[in-house]
C-alpha cells in the first residue's frame, strides 16, 4: 500500500488523468439531465485522449516535424498516439452530434429531458396499460 | 506549467458538471477543451492541439448550444414539473407515483455512480503501477516500439511531408483516416434522419 502511495506520487499525472475521467464518468451515471451526460461523456473521452498522449510523450523530444535530416538518437515526440488520438477526436465530435440529436427527439417526444421523469412516464405509462 | 493547466483543468471540469445552468455547462466545456489544445501544444503535440481547438473547443460548443436553443438551458431538478402532459397521468395517485419513482431514481443513481466511480478510480490507480514515468525517453511506446522508430526515420524519405503526423496519417495509417470518415458520413446521415423526421413533423402539425 505504501509503495502503492510513493509510486502515485512520483506519477502524480495519471492520478490527474483518472481524476478527470471518473468527473466524466460521475456526470454520465448520477446526472438526471441528459444533455449533462453528453458534457460527461466528452469529460471522459478527453480525459481518455490525455493518457493515450502522455503515453507517447518524450521529454527530450520536439514536435514531430522533421528539422534534423537523419536523427540518431530520438529527438521527437512519438507521433502515432498523436495521430490515433486526432482520429479519436473527430469520432468523438461525430458521437457528440448524433447523442445531441437523439435528447433534441427525445424532448419533443417527453417533453422533458431529465432521465428520472422519462422512466417515471414509461413506468406510469405501462401501469396505464396493465 | 503543465500542472497548472492540470489544475486548472479539474476545477474547470467539475464546475462544468455541478453548475445548473446548461449554458453556463456548455461554455465551461468550451473553456475545458481550449485549455486541453493548450496543454496539448504545451506537450508537443501540435496536431492533436489545433484539432481539439477547432473541433473540440469550437465545432462541439456550436452543436451544444444549437441543441440547447432546442432543449432550453435549464437543468431541472428532480421532479419538481407537474407530468401533465401524458394524458394517462390525470390521477393525483398515479403522478405522485410517478414523482417518487423520479426522485428514488435520481437518489439510488447518484449513491451508485459514486461507487461505481470509486470501484473503478481503484482499479484504474493500481493499473497505473506499471506505467513507466510520463515523458520518459525509454519507455516501452518509445524507445521499444518498433514502428514510431520507423516513421522518424524513413517517413521523410518515404512518404515525403516535413510533418510525421501527416505521413502516417495520410499514408502509414490511411485506412484509418478512411474508417474515420465513413464514422463522420453515418453520424452525418443518424442526426438528418433524427432531425428531418422531428422537423416534418412540426411541419405537419402546423398545417394541420
Amino acid at each position: 500500500m505504501a509503495e502503492l502511495l510513493d509510486h502515485l506520487w512520483t506519477h502524480y499525472h495519471y492520478a490527474i488523468y483518472v481524476a478527470l475521467m471518473l468527473i466524466g464518468l460521475y456526470a454520465v451515471l448520477a446526472k438526471g439531465n441528459l444533455v449533462k451526460k453528453v458534457i460527461g461523456l466528452n469529460l471522459l473521452q478527453t480525459a481518455v485522449f490525455l493518457f493515450y498522449i502522455s503515453i507517447g510523450r518524450n521529454t527530450d523530444g520536439a514536435a514531430p516535424v522533421v528539422w534534423i535530416e537523419k536523427p540518431d538518437t530520438m529527438p521527437y515526440e512519438n507521433p502515432l498516439p498523436h495521430v490515433l488520438m486526432l482520429t479519436a477526436i473527430v469520432v468523438g465530435v461525430s458521437i457528440t452530434a448524433v447523442a445531441l440529436a437523439l435528447v433534441v427527439r427525445i424532448k419533443g417526444a417527453y417533453g422533458t429531458v431529465d432521465e428520472g421523469k422519462i422512466l417515471a412516464m414509461d413506468e406510469a405509462e405501462g401501469q396505464g396499460k396493465g | 506549467m503543465e500542472v497548472l493547466i492540470l489544475a486548472v483543468l479539474v476545477g474547470l471540469a467539475i464546475a462544468a458538471v455541478r453548475v445548473r445552468d446548461l449554458m453556463a455547462a456548455v461554455a465551461i466545456l468550451g473553456a475545458y477543451s481550449l485549455m486541453m489544445a493548450l496543454l496539448w501544444c504545451q506537450m508537443n503535440a501540435l496536431d492533436v492541439g489545433f484539432t481539439e481547438a477547432s473541433v473540440g473547443a469550437g465545432i462541439s460548443t456550436v452543436l451544444m448550444l444549437a441543441a440547447l436553443g432546442r432543449i432550453g438551458r435549464r437543468e431541472e431538478g428532480p421532479s419538481r414539473a407537474p407530468l401533465l402532459r401524458l394524458p394517462l397521468l390525470t390521477m393525483k395517485a398515479r403522478l405522485r407515483r410517478a414523482q417518487q419513482l423520479s426522485r428514488q431514481h435520481h437518489r439510488a443513481s447518484a449513491w451508485g455512480a459514486v461507487l461505481v466511480c470509486v470501484l473503478v478510480g481503484a482499479l484504474l490507480l493500481y493499473g497505473t503501477r506499471d506505467m513507466p514515468q510520463v515523458g520518459d525517453p525509454d519507455s516501452p511506446a518509445n524507445r521499444q516500439a518498433r514502428v514510431a522508430q520507423y516513421y522518424l526515420t524513413k517517413s521523410r524519405d518515404e512518404v515525403g511531408p516535413a510533418n510525421m503526423v501527416t505521413s502516417v496519417l495520410g499514408d502509414y495509417r490511411g485506412y484509418d483516416t478512411m474508417g474515420e470518415t465513413v464514422v463522420i458520413f453515418t453520424a452525418a446521415l443518424c442526426v438528418l434522419m433524427l432531425l428531418r423526421e422531428a422537423v416534418g413533423r412540426g411541419r405537419r402539425e402546423r398545417d394541420a
